[in-house]
This record gives structure tokens, C-alpha cells and sequence, in this order.
């Protein structure tokens, strides 16, 4: 079951939560929605749900137009933030909750809402758990009644709302791959809401990265992780130093020394930004051609496989991160305020807005 | 999980440093003197007091007393008035509680401040509005008359005074632990397809059955116990528009100490049960809050 949303915008008093967002949702697909706090993921999943009236835009779920139907009537699957378990019901009785509300003509029999309820419960391996109460399970239990919760509707469409966020970093990195595997198996179309990059790269078929209420670029995670759009993209997506300076033909000055910007040939003498990500970082003990910056080491972390280093840039001041193999780092033998010469491998640069 | 041990070994010289918020031994015993000397003076003596004074001329004046006709219609008039009285406000406080918690609407803060309004005007005053609106030279009293109802100086009037004395109780209770509760709950439920009474009844309530069991017992209490807007309404006409509290006023006025005593007694028997009951309905609110705590803190336990 397919979604697509057209050009909604919604409006909480002054605030842009949403401006004018249109994406679209192929069937089958877990899509993450990734921005920080404030960017409107957690807004468009609610309008998306029908639990927040959108001020524009439509929304169509497999075609048809669903924009006015009422929650109750639009079959989606959510799963809350903080899970919203009914408190005072066995875990049981929470998965059941949405087929004993039916009228009695679409009801299921007692048997039959058995069956389902406990083969969800097998499904998200808590079928032992049955008679608890949700106070008496650990969060990545509750989260994964949540989901059996909304999954016992047969949802045409499963949202959730950070569904990780609650949970500790390694029940969060289990829940992950878990969540995965899931969506392989019951292959319900998806969408998640996420602040954490690692997150919707791991997981999604298609990551669409918010800010301020509009999407910034929406692809596969390579894709965006590989070919970031915007500055935002490009920022929010994993580590990355910023180098400020001038673009003139085809070439970025930043202090000393001049960067490649093949696809800013005709811009004159313009500002702009170069981001490298913190491992396209190449560091020499000699300078080698135009683009090597000098700097200090200031700070050395070298455990595991990749080197983490700060960097102070003799020319401007500024520090950057570069973070490199281990065995490169042996090689140079490199401990803090020795001199090194950095140059970037891969650089995107934009222009700063004026 | 270990236990933290917090006893020091007994080698060790005192120390001379107490906990931040701790006071001296001879500040701590003056302050507790003090507030049980107060309780004593103020509760616990006059609780004896009404007991012993009901007493006071055996067994017999005592259940003389109670069993009184007049007494008995008292009794029977507090019940009737509490019977309509609780379940009005109940669904009232409810029903106020739940629109205040779970929307949001122009005029809310005037709304809460107006529940509020029996707690802060004297129950005499409370009283007299309603003779105003009602009794004889009021509003509504000539159309009254001409219809033949009565409204004041008879049992409608004291509903009517008890009704608004005791409005505030539940729905004070609720609108707090309906906020802490918050919407997400009966989103989820109306996600997975409710309607709104099937939420209110499988999710709502039963999520705040123990805050509603506490205010029916302190609204229960007070509809029970209220004298000063009931006074002003009643017109005293003994056997038909006189409560228990009415009753004893009456009693003491004409010097029957034993009985009037004897007949406050069983107010106090109200009270004490009232007390025990809300204590026991906090001990179940204070577990199923508990539950609600744990519900913050899931990074203990391992997922499985």
C-alpha cells in the first residue's frame, strides 16, 4: 500500500511545522524520516496517521485520497514514542485491544483473537509474556508490543515515532536490526521517524532527510549519504569538517591553500563552504601541491581500528577532525603538537547563502 | 541488584557533619512537640470529646437519640441528599476533568478557575445565591409559585446547596492525574480503531478509577457533612428539611447535650470511615502510580 502526500504545510501559531512536504511512499518500502528535533518528522507522521489535521495538501494511500477519512478508519499502524501501552491491560489483552473494538459484525471470535494475538506475540518473541503487565516488561519489550499492537490490525500502512529513542544504545542496536528483519517478513510499507543518522541508514530502503519543516533530499542511504544535496544534508549526515573561503574559477582559497571545485568553474570570487567528511582526509608530513593545509596536532584518540585526531589549521585557527586508518596512523607516528599537512581527498562546496 | 549499606561501622568517632537538610535533635523534638500537642488540642481531644459527651448518659440515651423519628428522617434526608448530590458531580467532575486534560479550547483557564469557585466562597454565601435565585421575593420565585414547586425551605433547595458546595471535590481530584496521564494512550486506542466512548470506557477510566474512587469519598464526605449552605436553604422544619449536621445544631440549641452529641457521634463514625477509606484508596493510587513510574525508567531491565 503506497503513500503519498502532496504539498502539506501545517502551521502550529507562528511556527512552520510543515512547508509545503510532498513525498511519496512506494508500497512495501520502510522509509525512515530523519531530521533533528523541530524539523517536523514527528508532525508529518501524525498528519500522515490522521492524528493532526494538515492546514494544506492531501494525502493518498494507495491512490485514494485519505486526507479527511478519520484515524479510526484510515488503518495505519502507529507506534508511539513512549509505546502508549494500556497501562492497566496484560500484554495480552493490548494486542487484542484493536480487534475487540470492532463492531460486532467485523468482530473476530474469541478463538480467532486468540490465535492472532499469540502468533504477533510469537512473531515479536514475547508469547511467554502474555499475562504481564506492561510495567512489569523492559523497554525493547514494550516497544515490540507496541508493534504487535498495531501490527494485530492488519495496518495497510505502519508508522512509528522514534521508536528506538527510549531505549539504551545496545537493546536500540538489536531493536534495529530486529525491526529489519520484521518489515522483511510481514513487508508492511513503513514509515519511521529518527534524529539518528546510524539508524535510518541501517535500517530504511530510503532515508528522507528533513529540516525546518521541508525535505532536504530523499534517496537510498548511499545515495544520501554518498551525494548529499544541501549543506544540511551534507552536515547531518555523519562527520564533517567545514572549510570557509572564496571560490573563483573553478577553485576554492581557504588561507594558503586552494581546494579543486571543478563544478564552480564560473563563479567569481563568490563565498562558499567545503565540506569534506572526516575521512577524506589525507595527512602528510610534507606538503604535496597547493591543496595541503598546515596544522597541529592538538589531539590524538587511537583506539580500534580508525584514529581519531584533532587538528588546528596554523593559517585561520580553525580545528578540524580527521579520522584515519590505524596502520596510516603508525606509519606517520604522529603524538600531539607535531606539525602535518592536511590535504582533503573528496571536496563538495556550496556557496554560502549572502 | 546490592544493597547500599549506609550504617557506619560502629568504631568510627561521630561525625560532626549531618546531612544538608538535616536539623538539630532539639529543633527536630520541639517541632514534633509541637505539631502533636496542636493535633491533640485540635483532634484528637474533641474526637474523644464527642464520643464521651454522647456517652455521657449511658447506652440507652444514646441509642434513645439516634433512634429518635426525627433523628432517623435526619439520617435518612443526608442520604437522599448525598445520593443525588455524589452522582451529579460525579458525572460532572468527570466530564469537566476529561474536556480540561485532553483538549484544548478558548475560555479553559476560566473554566478551571469556576470549578474552583465553591472552595472559595463561604457555603453560606453559597447558600443564600441559591435563595436569592429561588426563594420568595427572587428571580424565579414568582413563576415558581405560580407553578407550585417548591424550591426553598424544602429538599430540592438542599440538593441544589449541596450539590454546588460539593462540585469542586472530583473533578479536582481527576483534571491533575488526567494531565500527568496525557492523550497518548486514547490516541493509540482510537489509532488501533475505537470510538470515543469505547476509549473512554476500555482506556480512560480505568486509568483514573482510583482518583475518581478517592473524590465520590471526599465528595461523599462533605455532601454528608455540609451545614452552612444547607442552613440557609433548609428553613430547619424538623422531620422534612433537616440533615444530620442541621439536627444536632438543633438539639444542642435546645440543651439536649446527650443526644446532640450522640447524634454528631455518628457523624464522626462517618468521618473516621470516610478517613480509612481514603487512606486505603491513596495506598492503591500510590501502586498503580508506581507502575507508572517504572514505566519511565525501562533501561534495567535487558530486552530478551
Amino acid at each position: 500500500m503506497s503513500i503519498e502526500v502532496r504539498n502539506l504545510r501545517k502551521t502550529f501559531g507562528d511556527f512552520v511545522a510543515l512547508d509545503n512536504v510532498s513525498l511519496e511512499v512506494p508500497g512495501g518500502e520502510l522509509v525512515a524520516l530523519l531530521g533533528p528535533s523541530g524539523s517536523g518528522k514527528t508532525t508529518l507522521l501524525r498528519i500522515i496517521a490522521g492524528l493532526e489535521p494538515a492546514d494544506q495538501g492531501t494525502i493518498h494511500f494507495h491512490g485514494e485520497d485519505a486526507t479527511d477519512q478519520p484515524v479510526r478508519e484510515r488503518q495505519v499502524g502507529f507506534v508511539f514514542q513512549h509505546y502508549a501501552l494500556f497501562r492497566h491491560m496484560s500484554v495480552f489483552e493490548n494486542v487484542a485491544f484493536g480487534l475487540r473494538v470492532r463492531p460486532r459484525s467485523v468482530r473476530p471470535s474469541e478463538a480467532e483473537i486468540r490465535d492472532t494475538v499469540m502468533s504477533l506475540l510469537r512473531l515479536v518473541q514475547l508469547d511467554v509474556l502474555a499475562k504481564r503487565r506492561p510495567s512489569e516488561l523492559s523497554g525493547g519489550q514494550r516497544q515490540r508490543v507496541a508493534l504487535a499492537r498495531a501490527l494485530a490490525v492488519k495496518p495497510k500502512v505502519l508508522l512509528l515515532d522514534e521508536p528506538f529513542g527510549a531505549l539504551d544504545a545496545k537493546v536500540r542496536k538489536e531493536l534495529r536490526r530486529w525491526l529489519r528483519r520484521l518489515h522483511e517478513e510481514v513487508h508492511v510499507t513503513s514509515v519511521f521517524v529518527t534524529h539518528d543518522q546510524e539508524e535510518a541508514l541501517e535500517v530504511s530502503d530510503r532515508v528522507v532527510v528533513m529540516n525546518q519543516g521541508r525535505i532536504e533530499q530523499s534517496g537510498t542511504p548511499e545515495e544520501v549519504y554518498e551525494h548529499p544535496k544541501t549543506p544540511f544534508v551534507y552536515g547531518f549526515l555523519g562527520d564533517v569538517n567545514l572549510f570557509h573561503g572564496r571560490i573563483h574559477q573553478g577553485r576554492v582559497s581557504i588561507g594558503e591553500g586552494e581546494l579543486d571545485a571543478p563544478e564552480w568553474a564560473g563563479a567569481q570570487d563568490q563565498a562558499g563552504v567545503a565540506y569534506v567528511r572526516t575521512y577524506d582526509v589525507e595527512l602528510a608530513p610534507a606538503p604535496s601541491g597547493a591543496s595541503s593545509l598546515e596544522a597541529v596536532v592538538r589531539h590524538v584518540r587511537a583506539f580500534g581500528p580508525v584514529v581519531r585526531l584533532e587538528l588546528d589549521l596554523v593559517d585561520g585557527g580553525r580545528t578540524i577532525e580527521a579520522h584515519i586508518p590505524r596502520d596510516r596512523f603508525d606509519r606517520l607516528d604522529l603524538t600531539k603538537g607535531q606539525r602535518v599537512y592536511v590535504s582533503p581527498t573528496n571536496v563538495r562546496v556550496f556557496a554560502e547563502p549572502s | 541488584m546490592a544493597t547500599l549499606v549506609l550504617s557506619r561501622p560502629a568504631t568510627t568517632a561521630p561525625r560532626t557533619i549531618t546531612r544538608a537538610t538535616g536539623e538539630s535533635r532539639a529543633v527536630r523534638w520541639t517541632l514534633i512537640s509541637i505539631a502533636l500537642a496542636f493535633l491533640a488540642l485540635t483532634l484528637v481531644l474533641p474526637l474523644v470529646l464527642v464520643f464521651t459527651e454522647a456517652l455521657a448518659k449511658g447506652l440507652t440515651t444514646y441509642l434513645g437519640a439516634i433512634r429518635e423519628p426525627d433523628a432517623l428522617s435526619a439520617a435518612k434526608l443526608t442520604l437522599l441528599i448525598a445520593s443525588v448530590a455524589v452522582p451529579v458531580n460525579l458525572i460532572f467532575g468527570v466530564s469537566a476533568a476529561w474536556c480540561i486534560s485532553k483538549f484544548t479550547f478558548p475560555g479553559k483557564n476560566l473554566l478551571i478557575t469556576l470549578i474552583d469557585l465553591p472552595f472559595a466562597v463561604s457555603p453560606v454565601i453559597s447558600g443564600m445565591i441559591f435563595v436569592l435565585l429561588f426563594g420568595a421575593h427572587s428571580w424565579f420565585g414568582p413563576w415558581l409559585q405560580d407553578h407550585d414547586i417548591k424550591i426553598i425551605f424544602a429538599v430540592p433547595g438542599m440538593v441544589l446547596a449541596t450539590t454546588f458546595v460539593t462540585a469542586p471535590f472530583i473533578a479536582r481530584e481527576l483534571i491533575p492525574l488526567m494531565q500527568e496521564q496525557g492523550t497518548e494512550e486514547e490516541e493509540a486506542a482510537i489509532v488501533l480503531g475505537a470510538g470515543g466512548w469505547q476509549t473512554f470506557w476500555r482506556v480512560t477510566l480505568p486509568n483514573i478509577k482510583w482518583g475518581v474512587l478517592y473524590g465520590l469519598i471526599l465528595c461523599n464526605a462533605r455532601a454528608m457533612g455540609e451545614f452552612g449552605a444547607v442552613s440557609v436553604v433548609s428553613g430547619h422544619i424538623r422531620g422534612v428539611t433537616n440533615t444530620l449536621p442541621l439536627h444536632v445544631e438543633i438539639l444542642y440549641n435546645e440543651y439536649a447535650f446527650a443526644a446532640s452529641f450522640a447524634v454528631a457521634s455518628v457523624l464522626t463514625l462517618l468521618a473516621l470511615v470516610t478517613l480509612a477509606l481514603k487512606t486505603l484508596v491513596e495506598w492503591q493510587q500510590r501502586r498503580a502510580s508506581t507502575d507508572l513510574a517504572e514505566d519511565d525508567s525501562p533501561l534495567e531491565r535487558t530486552a530478551a
